[in-house]
């Protein structure tokens, strides 16, 4: 869309009318440079966003003695003893577990309470509930965290995956709500009621009409509400303990140790961010559509 | 309407789990928050709360330091993240603007900076500011550029960590952007176009004019996450050195998780939820006659 004003503004010089030949290979030389001025910028503008990534997966096979030296360096003998020590001696495999079980929990039970709740703010224009949603997901987290820990306390329930999900569920819920309520709104009243017609229940509608029809919307929520969930380190420092312990805290935890074990910190930041970046890669348009709502339909 | 008693009453009773859990989960806790801000209790100790009143908000308000500088540094965090994220992220939607290959990869390798776990990329910009093997200040040497002490020092601590904040969340603001720049009008621009405005002159005049409520909401959202941050502070710095990077978040964990002073703490969640809605609120407002 921007290239237009550049066309326009070699069209003001044609006063000087050279051979058509000559002016089309001009042209073309043009636009050559062009894209490759643009792809140089591309490049400037991407690089910073990716490097971090890439010094993640690089340092993560160095040696000790290869990351500490300066200047950093690209050429090293690459080793996965970080890798071995992370799944080896800090049994990751256990809390990579842990953070499954507590992200699909609480995703799962997110969903559950949400898709009715949302369907109904929807359909029944239930305003007043859609602001109650609103605050919940602008109140800060750790407003609750001092009254959770000492009921948790109480109830025996720190360190249980109950009120780690119960927690994650709280980023979940309203996330989820917040999401879906436009989904059913754009979906025409004439659906679930010609479905009615058909002798179903409106209940029944819901669930066999309308919820296959907002799949994309259920996809987007779900997968971020389980990244939230995955991510999530706050709740997790307070509520977890050693036998539910998520990966967040076990990576924070490499830094407990009196010297850091760079190349394992880097390793163990690798192990928790790969399923992210897969999920990312595969459902970017979901996930995009999950962090930018409400801001593009205002 | 057919039905039986479900159907009759399918508005109460779908979002009636939602709201139990919000009231049980939120409501509640909140207002125990509220009752436990007027006590002096700290956990550790067998003796129930005592009441004390406003003391707490008092001793926060009145003398605190601790307190001034979190607010400060919390506003300083937020406003100076925000700011940098809208212009670069408007800058660079408006570059990305055209058809193109690979728009899409691009668009993927914008995502993963927000995606990707907070903690794990704290640990990274933690190997990239260290001050002796780091990347950052070989890059800076590169430039001919003195070395900077980044996390290490009270004054370049918390303008580091914006600088993560940013790299982190820039990428919303882009693609909240190029998504807006797609549903534009093409009457406008064609405007400019026949009356022969340079490049420069449509962007200033026609494009970010048009963009502008797009821009005002993203930027209310990253102020209210931004109000919020806590992971990337806490697992890179914890606050320090000293208090140099302490925001209201940071302090209200100190208080509570490590010092169990939990009336304190709970007075200062009340101040700080009551900071987030206020400005939450006020942004909200900010945005309507724009929009309207």
């Amino acid at each position: 869309m921007s290239g237009v004003g550049l066309n326009e503004a070699e069209g003001k010089r044609q006063w000087r009318t050279p051979s058509p030949e000559a002016r089309r290979r001009a042209a073309s030389r043009a636009r050559l440079w062009r894209e490759i001025g643009y792809g140089l910028l591309l490049f400037i503008i991407i690089v910073p966003f990716v490097f971090p990534f890439l010094w993640m997966g690089v340092s993560s096979f160095k040696q000790q003695a290869d990351i500490i030296r300066t200047p950093p360096t690209w050429v090293f003998r690459p080793t996965l003893l970080h890798y071995r020590e992370v799944f080896g001696q800090y049994q990751f495999v256990h809390f990579m577990w842990n953070s499954l079980v507590i992200a699909a929990g609480s995703t799962f039970f997110s969903l559950l309470l949400g898709l009715p709740a949302a369907y109904s703010i929807a359909r029944f224009r239930q305003s007043k509930l859609a602001l109650v949603i609103l605050v919940a997901r602008i109140v800060p987290g750790i407003t609750f965290l001092i009254p959770w820990f000492i009921l948790f306390s109480r109830l025996r329930l720190v360190d249980t995956y109950t009120s780690l999900i119960l927690s994650h569920m709280l980023v979940g819920l309203p996330f989820i709500i917040w999401v879906m309520v436009p989904f059913f709104e754009s979906l025409p009243k004439e659906l679930e009621e010609a479905a009615m017609v058909d002798g179903s229940t409106r209940s029944g509608a819901f669930l066999r009409v309308l919820l296959p029809l907002t799949g994309p919307g259920i996809l987007t929520s779900s997968i971020l509400s389980f990244v939230f969930s995955w991510n999530n380190f706050m709740f997790a420092v307070v509520l977890t303990g050693a036998r539910t312990r998520t990966l967040p805290i076990a990576v924070f935890n490499f830094l407990s140790y009196s010297e850091i074990n760079w190349g394992g910190l880097m390793a163990a930041a690798v192990v928790i961010t790969v399923p992210i970046l897969v999920i990312a890669l595969v459902a970017q348009r979901y996930i995009i559509a999950g962090l930018t709502a409400g801001a593009v339909k205002g | 309407m057919r039905g039986g008693w479900l159907d009759r009453n399918l508005r109460y009773v779908f979002p009636l789990p939602a709201l139990a859990f919000i009231v049980v989960m939120m409501v509640f806790p909140l207002v125990y928050t509220l009752r436990l801000s007027c006590t002096e209790w700290s956990m550790s100790s067998m003796s129930p709360p005592a009441w004390v009143g406003v003391a707490n908000y008092a001793s926060l308000l009145g003398s605190d330091q601790r307190f001034s500088g979190a607010v400060w540094r919390t506003f300083y965090f937020t406003v100076l993240a925000v700011v940098l994220e809208t212009v670069l992220g408007v800058a660079i939607a408006l570059a990305l603007n055209r058809d193109m290959r690979g728009k899409n990869l691009v668009k993927t390798i914008f995502l993963l900076p927000m995606v990707a776990t907070p903690v794990a990329v704290g640990m990274v910009w933690l190997l990239i500011y260290e001050p002796t093997i780091g990347i950052a200040n070989y890059l800076l040497s590169v430039l001919g550029l003195p070395p900077l002490h980044w996390l290490a020092s009270p004054r370049q601590a918390l303008p580091s960590l914006v600088l993560v904040d940013v790299w982190q969340w820039t990428p919303m603001i882009t693609l909240i952007v190029l998504a807006a720049l797609t549903a534009l009008p093409r009457d406008p621009f064609e405007a400019a176009l026949v009356d022969g405005a340079t490049p420069w002159q449509t962007v200033r005049h026609v494009t970010l004019p048009l963009l502008q409520p797009a821009i005002v909401a993203a930027m209310t959202l990253r102020a209210i996450d931004a109000l919020k941050t806590f992971d990337i502070i806490y697992t890179m710095t914890q606050g320090g050195p000293g208090f140099a990077s302490e925001t209201l978040n940071i302090y209200s964990f100190v208080l509570g998780f490590q010092y169990f002073q939990m009336g304190k703490a709970s007075a200062l969640l009340m101040i700080f939820f009551a900071i987030v809605l206020g400005s939450a609120i006020i942004l909200s407002w900010a945005r309507r006659p724009v929009e309207a």
